[in-house]
């Protein structure tokens, strides 16, 4: 079943001219197609996940959508995949989606031999344990001998093995492809330790969870997990439409720029607004864009507070704090390079 | 291709340098020599194009990655593992996990397919019945949802860890798993092992004395009672001789888990138990159509012989069923080997889960996906080439 998947990603790469060969092509071929494929998580609410009428929802999806907007003018124009941790990676190379928008952490590795650029950083993550409440366990250094639940191929298996190494402890992994067994198999009782990002955690535990005050997510935060879009190597023009779309949602947070005003920023007589806005003309030439590109995303997803609140925020059911995702004005990391 | 054998009467051109297609003996080379041409020029067409496709991506190749740490855990493994170790030695513990559930399962799913099989041509109603049922029912299930099913069994009703059920003293069944104790490390079971591999070598030097003694003066020999003797004896004797050690390595609950003893995970219960139920499905049919092979005229033939029953079918009809049966049997052994693949969906570490973690964590999906197919493909040749022997040798010999 799976495999399937990989062997055609595979199969491709080994039979086909593949779309990415040359240089430049993603970007065309999305415009010829007129929707971007975009690869998302399969169920993780807050991130990826398709709501009961099964509309897809969360943090990762809204920037399938703002890339749409700022080529298509229109947030529909995207077909999503949902993929698993393994399959995302071949998905991606093989030309199967050009957008790989997947709360997948930025690596050394990732960004060299697996052959992805990283667009900025949309969510600041860290991974966390949930566990019973009734084991009375307080912090992660107490879990020696554990059985932990974990996805197969993410960082987070390899996080797991080098915390309980460096710490000296051994554990039991049971290593599940799919998120929902992974969840099925902790919330049944097959661990006693649930492992993923923090938001994750979150997510699981408010959507998943039989009874989400019976788990507690432990203080501990053993690594940094800075999740972001992906594009594949071979297009730096397609690169650049993800990553200035994703820096004019933290840059719009920025100024106060929200879906509900921006109407009233147009004729704003602050030329940085005027640039991001278009009513000064340039930016959006330069990426080969409409110049209203960046209004349009403004204006159809929202900026990125907007984005957050509206999918992970203290409002949804993840109750997530800002913390590392405030702007840097207001003490988090979220920072906007110059758009000029 | 043409047959060298017409050409050979045929004398060749004189002289022997004149090219004609007409000539079979030259167009048969001929042929041959672009059939192969063609088939390397396609297989150097794709490595190159492959790794034209991979450089002009960066993205890395070659099987450097096997040396690397693979710095991920691994739950079950027959072999010492730890996340220190390098991408090679995790896979080689995925070829193991994978040898060891197809191995149990072929063996298990033989034992019981025949007795389906059996039981379906039962002269008993009830037993006949519930054999078809089970065939009809379980062969007409995808094997993946009936993994999730004994997945999900054992996770949902099995207690938790601390209440773990406790039938006999030192065996615990909990959602863990079953731990069940085993005789602490003692030299003497490598002796007990070297007694076996001597009794087996006896063994079959004795049968092979038996059968000619018999063939020269027609004096049966008890091979039966001596076999199991010697198998059994020889090992006893070490054992008591290495001093009957009683110690026993018990599972108990200490921390989180049950640490100790010896522990059949639920992964491992489920991809085993959902194997074996549904290749015995297959192997029943397979059974039974062997047995039905069989013209009836044979048992009555070997009856009014006078062999009993019991002998009938020994000497008689499954000599001529298993030449029915071993074919497809073979077919089946080789799927149930090839199934062994979806442990990656219940989380049992076979050698498709650690290689895909493997590919997912180094980006080397087309390496990965080759040594996936490559081993497949041995364990599968390996499978045929001993069920082609054992075919042949069971073969009717025709005089």
């Amino acid at each position: 079943m799976k495999s399937g998947i990989l062997a055609a990603a595979a199969a491709a790469v080994v039979f086909g001219a593949v779309t990415g060969a040359q240089a430049g092509p993603t970007l065309d071929a999305v415009k010829g197609r007129g929707f971007v494929q975009c690869g998302v998580n399969a169920g993780l609410p807050g991130f990826g996940n398709p709501d009961s009428s099964g509309n897809w929802t969360g943090l990762d999806v809204d920037y399938c959508r703002a890339v749409a907007v700022a080529l298509f003018n229109d947030p529909t124009k995207v077909k999503f995949t949902p993929l698993s941790a393994q399959q995302r990676f071949p998905a991606i190379q093989s030309g199967e989606v050009d957008l790989l928008s997947r709360n997948t952490t930025v690596t050394l590795t990732r960004d060299t031999s697996v052959g992805l650029n990283f667009a900025p950083v949309t969510y600041y993550d860290g991974q966390g344990f949930m566990v019973n409440k009734k084991l009375g366990v307080k912090s992660a250094k107490e879990l020696n001998g554990a059985t932990v639940c974990v996805q197969a191929g993410t960082t987070t298996e390899l996080n797991l093995a080098d915390y309980f190494r460096s710490n000296n402890m051994s554990y039991n992994p049971v290593v599940i492809e799919s998120n929902d067994e992974v969840n099925a198999a902790y919330f049944a009782g097959r661990c006693d330790v649930l492992t993923t990002d923090a938001s994750g955690l979150a997510g699981t535990r408010a959507g998943v969870a039989p009874v989400p005050d019976d788990h507690v997510i432990l203080p501990e935060i053993i690594s940094k997990e800075p999740l972001a879009p992906a594009v594949r190597h071979g297009d730096d023009q397609w690169f650049d439409v993800v990553k200035w779309t994703v820096y004019a949602t933290i840059q719009a947070e920025e100024m106060g720029i929200t879906s509900k005003n921006v109407d009233e920023f147009v004729n704003s007589k602050n030329p940085e607004i005027q640039r991001i806005l278009g009513t000064s003309p340039g930016m959006g030439k330069a990426l080969g864009l409409d110049e209203k590109w960046a209004y349009n995303v403004i204006k159809a997803v929202g900026n990125y507070g907007e984005i957050f609140e509206r999918n992970v925020g203290l409002k949804t059911p993840l109750k997530l704090e800002r913390g590392l995702n405030a702007l840097w004005t207001n003490g988090g990391l979220q920072y906007a390079m110059p758009i000029r | 291709m043409a047959s060298e054998t017409r050409d050979t009467a045929r004398p060749s051109a004189p002289g022997g340098v004149s090219f004609s297609l007409s000539d079979p003996t030259v167009r048969a080379v001929f042929y041959q020599i672009l059939v192969v041409g063609i088939v390397v020029a396609v297989g150097w067409f794709l490595i190159h194009n492959t790794l034209d496709n991979l450089s002009k991506r960066s993205i890395a190749t070659g099987f450097g990655f096997l040396e690397r740490e693979a710095s991920f855990g691994i739950g079950e493994s027959l072999i010492d593992y730890h996340p220190r170790d390098s991408y090679g030695r995790a896979f080689l513990v995925g070829v193991l996990n994978t040898l060891k559930v197809s191995i149990i399962g072929v063996v298990l799913a033989t034992v019981l397919g025949t007795l389906i099989g059996v039981a379906r041509l039962s002269s008993n109603w009830l037993i006949a019945k519930l054999a078809s049922g089970y065939v009809e029912i379980v062969r007409n299930i995808p094997p993946l949802l009936q993994l999730f099913f004994w997945y999900a069994l054992v996770s949902e009703s099995m207690p938790p860890v601390r209440q773990a059920l406790n039938p006999i003293p030192g065996v615990f069944l909990s959602q863990r798993g079953l731990f069940v104790p085993v005789p602490s490390a003692d030299p003497v079971w490598g002796q007990m092992g070297f007694a076996l591999a001597i009794a087996v070598i006896v063994v079959i030097f004795l049968r092979r004395w038996a059968k000619t003694r018999q063939e020269r003066t027609g004096q049966p020999f008890p091979i039966g009672s001596a076999t199991l003797g010697l198998l059994i004896g020889l090992p006893l004797i070490a054992y008591i001789a290495g001093g009957a050690p009683t110690a026993l390595d018990v599972p108990k609950l200490q921390g989180f888990n049950f640490v100790g003893g010896v522990v059949v995970t639920p992964e491992f219960f489920a991809i085993l138990v959902g194997l074996v139920v549904y290749t015995a499905a297959f192997i029943a049919e397979v059974v039974r159509s062997g047995i039905l092979a069989v013209n009836w005229g044979q048992t009555e033939a070997s009856r009014a012989l006078g062999l009993d029953s019991g002998r009938t079918l020994r000497l008689v009809v499954l000599p001529q069923a298993l030449r029915v049966i071993v074919p497809p049997l073979t077919s089946q052994y080789l799927n149930l080997t090839k199934n062994s693949s979806l442990a990656l969906a219940i989380g049992y570490p076979d050698l498709v889960s650690i290689a895909n973690t493997t590919l997912n964590q180094t980006g080397q999906a087309i390496e990965g996906v080759a040594m996936i197919m490559g081993t497949y493909l041995v364990i599968s040749l390996g499978i045929s080439i001993f069920m082609n022997w054992y075919n042949k040798r069971i073969a009717l010999v025709e005089r």
